[in-house]
């Protein structure tokens, strides 16, 4: 298979405007992924799906993650003129990362036997513009991940046929996979607690103290 | 009248009994589970009234497919807050003389996944359990052990008095209130009525 600087490069010459992003990935597995804009997405997708060199009929996973508003921190090494001579000095560089929710494809080729190629669509943030373009038309097996990423992660897919919860029971309002979930508190019996398992007893008993 | 007596007779050609024990006795060896099994605690449920372990011998043969013909629920397995509800209303729908087994960890407490967002701690918030099964399954065995020591409760069942048996207890209530799908949680997480957080030693 091409590598993704390639694909990449094939894509937006032929999807005009698409705005593609190697996402290197630093673990062990090596295995960079394409951050692709919202507005192009189906095109790039349905490119991916429909070139005769990837054929990528089949996407075997679709999954969400949650990105919270974090603040990163790095070191750098500056140089710096202390008393005229120069030296290199440690800053602790600051950048906040703005959260977003992300929908991952994997998606492989049944008809060329190869893969993946994984796609990743960003929410612009996690409370109010968090819709994404659904690829449930173009791979129908994204139906139900899909529905599970709007169950959990409370990602919107604009064009998905149902979006309905899928896990959840329909009243339900939160969304559990998301880092600042709150769980309801049923801590009432914790025979050994331990961990951070004993911080929410400590913090139910306090609040049954309190009624 | 007591045991020596009878044994005396017996030798005699002479049966005695009471109304309760043969009502007991029949009771304890028609105990018919209904069919319901919620996660991998059925499996071993089903090995249980397969061939090899065969539950039939206990009188619980047929495992019947609706709850208005069984008597019997063995919980087997984890309880989703999603399925609490209809558990507890298959409960409901049971003709009394009923009891509860709760087979595995997760349907006594939640077991692997009491800390899940998604997982009932415990059957026993909603509905009475008589009979509690520790394990992550538990084995076949087990399941025939809570079985038999269910049939030893029917049998010391009393049908008059105080402490007679639930169902001939006209104060005693036979349905419990289904849970309702809340915003966040079920609602109510548990019934007061029946389940209160036992007190930890420490
Ligand atoms: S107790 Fe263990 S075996 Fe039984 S349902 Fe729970 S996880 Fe499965």
């Amino acid at each position: 298979m091409e590598t993704l600087e390639q694909i990449k490069s094939r894509v937006e010459a032929a999807v005009a405007g698409a705005q593609l992003t190697v996402v290197p990935n630093d673990s062990p597995v090596a295995q960079p992924s394409l951050l692709v804009d919202n507005a192009h997405a189906v095109a790039v997708a349905g490119f991916l799906r429909d070139d005769p060199e990837l054929q990528l009929d089949y996407c075997s996973n679709m999954t969400g993650v949650d990105w919270p508003e974090a603040e990163l921190t790095e070191k750098i090494k500056v140089k710096q003129v202390v008393d005229g001579v120069e030296k290199e000095v440690e800053e602790v560089k600051k950048t906040l990362r703005p959260g977003c929710l992300e929908a991952v494809y994997h998606l492989y080729s049944m008809a060329k036997k190869h893969g993946p190629v994984i796609l990743r669509l960003r929410t612009e943030n996690r409370a109010d513009k968090n819709h994404l373009p659904s690829l449930t038309p173009l791979w129908r097996g994204c139906e139900f991940q899909e529905r599970e990423a709007y169950d959990l992660f409370g990602i919107v897919f604009d064009g998905h046929p149902d979006l309905r919860r899928i896990l959840m029971w329909d009243e339900f309002k939160d969304h559990p996979m998301r880092k600042d979930y709150v769980e309801p508190d049923d801590y009432e019996y914790e025979p050994t607690p331990h961990d951070e398992l004993v911080e929410k007893v400590k913090a139910h008993q306090a609040k049954e103290a309190s009624v | 009248m007591d045991q020596g007596l009878r044994s005396e007779l017996q030798k005699q050609g002479v049966f005695t009994t009471t109304l309760e024990e043969v009502y007991n006795w029949g009771r304890a060896n028609s105990v018919w589970p209904l069919t319901f099994g919620l996660a991998c605690c059925a499996i071993e449920m089903i090995a249980a009234s397969m061939s090899r372990f065969d539950l039939a011998r206990f009188g619980a043969e047929v495992f019947r497919p609706s709850p208005r013909q069984a008597d019997l629920m063995i919980v087997a397995g984890t309880v989703t807050k999603k399925m609490a509800p209809l558990v507890v209303r298959l409960y409901n729908q049971m003709p009394e003389p009923k009891y509860v087994i709760a087979m595995g960890a997760c349907a006594i407490s939640g077991g692997p996944f009491k800390q899940g967002y998604n997982v009932l701690k415990g059957i026993d918030r909603y509905v009475p359990v008589d009979v509690v099964i520790p394990g992550c399954p538990p084995r076949p065995e087990a399941l025939i052990h809570a079985f038999m020591t269910l049939q030893e409760k029917i049998e010391q069942q009393k049908l008059t008095g105080p402490h007679r048996a639930r169902h001939l207890d006209p104060d005693a209530p036979s349905e419990f209130p289904v849970p309702v799908y809340g915003e966040h949680d079920l609602v109510p997480p548990k019934n007061p009525q029946i389940w209160q957080p036992p007190v930890v030693q420490r």
